[in-house]
């Protein structure tokens, strides 16, 4: 693990229209760490990932991948630099099976997981792999939106909580997955509002609040600061 | 329009301009015929006045129609057969036009506003295309002929409209008519929950408006404007034909209300002028006047999609932020 | 002779085969406007000129460069996809993300354009074009002689749509197109080029328009005009089967040539006006078209 950041992102201000969403965002992710995002709903957690990928496109600041300088890329010019996105609407697509839902994103380095070691990892996804995308269960799909990201070789994947409407148990689940991806040495940016569920898997926490950072600290800080989090994220 | 009025109210300096303005045109209007071809005028005046029907229904409810020359068209046929083969007085049969157009569009705005947007516009054509196949087989249309040598007749008995200035001063006085009926739908009540639709279809809904029945009415008040022109048309110029039921026809008042900015009042005017004195101008060039519309189509759609009176509405609502 | 309901049978089956020729037009265009549709959000009004200009492309590199039909057959294609991939490069790209009513009125601008062109240079009489040695003369079935152009005709055409249906169901380029028509904004966050993509559909569709030119030429004669009213009629064949579905592109537009077939035999007036009436018939009972899911 490198101490020079993978992903910077400095004084990042993004607008939707013409409403400024995100006042000068800084963010850090080294190696093989996993980052969470904490906040309210609104405070710009998912913005923030939009704004990093380049979806949402009005945007001043500083996003850098190593050395390379991604505000002036094209979407998918971001995405082959080594940015994998797993939206929060999961986006598995209706009019694809699953086997070809997993092949769609093209590989943007050597590095990615085959598709044999994704099967073992997600047998249901071997089993139900000439099924519609769409019919599978909400836990499924979130499992494939995340395994197609891992075939792809990318260096760092961007999760829009992936526990959101899951059942314990898938939750549980996808608990493991990430723990693996990061013995792997995955590096894992993450928004989450399940605070048991990120207290497994994050290295280091950011608070957001009203399209700022406000706070960040490092995971085993966690619960001496459940109070304060509490209150700031009114849960 | 929607843009402009609420501007022109909200400046009493400029709201005096614009009576003066339309005072002064209005004067122009009269005493166009002692310097120009009474029957060039009454042309534009014709289809200024299909554009703005047509308009009614784009500028202020967002629909499409790609079928307006089979209102136009029909219209033209109607009023012609009831002037020539009934003996129909002209008023009267310019009426029935519009009456008949009315009628066409109740039944093809029934079909058309089950489907929205992109699919409005082609069911419309589709439409509008399956008429114009029956104006070439019906047999009171006479195919390719068409109604020719309809008589002017006289106005109510009396006024001989075979005179060029009666027959103008009867056109401007349905072309205002039109005009007049036109705004007083736009600022009724109606109007407002046909901008509404427009703004948002879904909330219009969930307010507890019949959209489809507000959609429908609109449909039926831009077929009968739009009759009104073609009925009035066939009496100008004395005959009815293919050309104004056809497709190419429906581009044509699309052109005129998109170069002279949608939703706006006088805009479809300018249009109908432009387009109709370049077709003239043109008339003894060689240059194929169906590749200038499709220009002109292409250069609006890309560079200036406001439209010509749009952009200069634009244009002044910045201005005064500017200088204040 | 046998008839069937009073109407000689040959005259029949040949009114089926004319119906299915017209068919497998009104399915190749039909097939070509969804794929466009799917992925642009643009109805393709130059669709029919597309068409108009792959039939004179073969009847020009005929008479002016002695290219005979098997080549034209590749070669028309290739040039009118070379110029609808300028057309979407330069014009439609501005157009995304507008109302969609914008590219319908660039594209029948552009229609005009290239309509008026033709006119203005080649005069509104249609334009003779022979099928290729190979495919003249007839072949007798039995039960009646069709002429070979003709059956050539209906087998090209059934052979491009399956094709065509393949390339989208069965290829990756197929998923791309299929995933882009869906979200579009996460397939190039994938990193898939999806511009490219677009730019890509748009000519393979003036291509697929232009072949059916070509097919065409023999069999109606060349001429500026040729397309426009066909891509009214191509229009209704579109909402009559909901644009959703390849598939039910290609369907609709082979019955529906052949119940316009059955027409001319049984009620020749209403011929030129079925397919209308039929549109209007299903928007009344299905108003989202036959293979249509309601957007």
């Amino acid at each position: 693990m490198s101490n020079a950041p993978l992903l910077e992102v400095r004084g990042l201000n993004a607008w939707y229209g013409e409403s400024h969403v995100l006042h000068g965002v800084d963010l850090d992710i080294r190696e093989g760490e996993t980052v969470t995002l904490l906040g309210r709903n609104g405070a710009g957690k998912t913005t923030t990932l939009r704004a990093i990928m380049g979806i949402l496109r009005r945007r001043e600041g500083v996003i850098r991948l190593r050395d390379k300088d991604l505000l002036a890329l094209p979407l998918h010019k971001v995405a082959q630099a080594g940015i994998g996105y797993v939206p929060e609407e999961r986006g598995i697509f209706a009019s694809l099976t699953v086997a070809e839902n997993l092949t769609l994103p093209p590989n943007v380095s050597d590095g990615g997981m085959s598709i044999d070691e994704i099967y073992t990892l997600f047998p249901n996804l071997h089993e139900r792999r000439s099924s519609q995308g769409t019919k599978l269960s909400g836990g499924e799909q979130q499992m494939l939106a995340i395994a197609r990201i891992l075939r792809t070789g990318a260096k760092i994947i961007l999760l829009d909580e992936p526990t959101e409407g899951l059942a314990p148990v898938i939750v549980q689940r996808i608990g493991d997955v990430l723990i693996a991806l990061k013995e792997r040495g995955m590096t894992i940016l993450l928004v989450e509002q399940n605070f048991r569920f990120a207290r497994k898997v994050a290295d280091r926490f950011y608070l957001m609040e009203d399209g700022r950072m406000v706070n960040s600290f490092p995971g085993h800080e966690l619960d001496a600061r459940m109070d304060e989090l509490h209150e700031v994220l009114g849960v | 329009m929607a843009v402009g009025t609420q501007y022109l109210a909200e400046q009493p300096r400029l709201r005096t301009t614009s009576f003066v303005l339309g005072g002064v045109a209005l004067a122009a209007l009269l005493a166009a015929p002692f310097f120009f071809y009474p029957i060039f005028l009454m042309s534009i005046l014709c289809f200024a006045l299909f554009a703005c029907a047509f308009n009614l229904l784009i500028g202020y409810v967002g629909l499409l129609s790609f079928g307006h020359a089979a209102f136009f068209g029909g219209a033209a046929y109607f009023t012609a057969h009831a002037v020539k083969v009934w003996g129909w007085e002209p008023l009267s049969g310019i009426l029935l036009g519009a009456a008949g157009a009315a009628g066409m569009g109740l039944i093809i705005g029934f079909l058309a506003i089950r489907r929205q947007g992109i699919y409005f516009a082609m069911i419309t054509l589709a439409l509008s295309q399956m008429f114009a196949f029956i104006c070439l087989q019906a047999p009171f249309t006479h195919g390719e002929d068409g109604i020719q040598g309809v008589p002017r007749g006289h106005l109510l008995g009396i006024i001989d409209l075979n005179q060029p200035h009666a027959m103008y001063y009867l056109t401007l006085a349905i072309f205002l008519f039109g005009l007049f009926a036109i705004w007083r739908i736009v600022n009724s009540p109606f109007g407002n929950i046909l901008k509404a639709i427009r703004e948002n279809e879904r909330r219009a809904i969930s307010l507890g408006y019949r959209v489809d029945r507000y959609k429908l009415g609109a449909f039926v008040m831009s077929a009968a404007l739009a009759g009104l022109a073609g009925g009035t048309k066939a009496i100008v110029f004395q005959f009815a034909t293919l050309t104004d039921v056809q497709w190419q026809m429906s581009g044509e008042v699309i052109l005129m209300t998109l170069l002279g900015g949608i939703g706006t009042m006088i805009g479809p005017i300018v249009g109908a002028g432009l387009v109709i004195a370049l077709q003239n101008y043109l008339a003894s060039s060689q240059f194929p006047v169906t590749v200038l519309i499709g220009i002109i189509f292409v250069i609006c759609v890309l560079l200036f999609r406001r439209g010509i009176v749009g952009e200069i509405l634009e244009f002044m609502k910045r201005k005064p932020k500017g200088t204040a | 002779m046998s008839t069937i309901f009073g109407i000689p049978t040959p005259a029949l089956y040949g009114q089926i085969l004319i119906g299915l020729i017209n068919g497998s037009f009104y399915a190749m265009l039909s097939l070509g406007l969804a794929v466009i549709f799917g992925l642009l959000r643009v109805i393709n009004f130059t669709h029919g000129a597309q068409y108009m200009l792959g039939a004179f492309a073969a009847y020009l590199l005929l008479t002016y460069a002695g290219i005979s039909y098997w080549p034209s057959l590749v070669l028309a294609p290739l040039l009118v996809g070379a110029v609808a991939i300028v057309i979407e490069r330069f014009m439609l790209r501005r157009l995304y993300g507008l109302d969609p009513l914008y590219g319908l009125l660039l594209t029948f601008g552009l229609a005009l354009i290239f309509e008026g062109a033709f006119r203005h240079w080649f005069g509104a009489a249609g334009k003779p074009y022979a099928p290729p040695a190979q495919l003249t003369g007839a072949l007798n079935l039995g039960f009646m002689f069709m002429p070979i152009y003709r059956g050539w005709v209906v087998a090209a055409s059934l052979f491009v749509c399956l094709g065509t249906w393949l390339l989208i169901e069965k290829t990756r380029l197929g998923a791309y197109l299929r995933a882009a028509t869906e979200n579009a904004t996460l397939v190039q966050a994938f990193g898939v080029n999806v511009p490219l993509l677009l730019t890509l559909t748009y000519g393979l569709g003036a291509a697929l328009a232009a072949l059916a030119g070509v097919l065409a030429a023999p069999i109606y004669q060349v001429s500026p005009l040729m397309g426009s009213n066909l891509i009214i009629v191509v229009f209704a064949v579109v909402v009559v089967g909901g644009m959703g579905s390849i598939l039910g592109a290609i369907v609709t537009g082979y019955v529906l040539g052949v119940l316009e077939g059955l027409t001319k035999v049984f009620y020749p007036e209403a011929s030129s006006i079925v397919i209308f009436v039929i549109m209007a018939i299903v928007l009344l009972v299905r108003p989202a078209g036959l293979f249509g899911r309601e957007e």
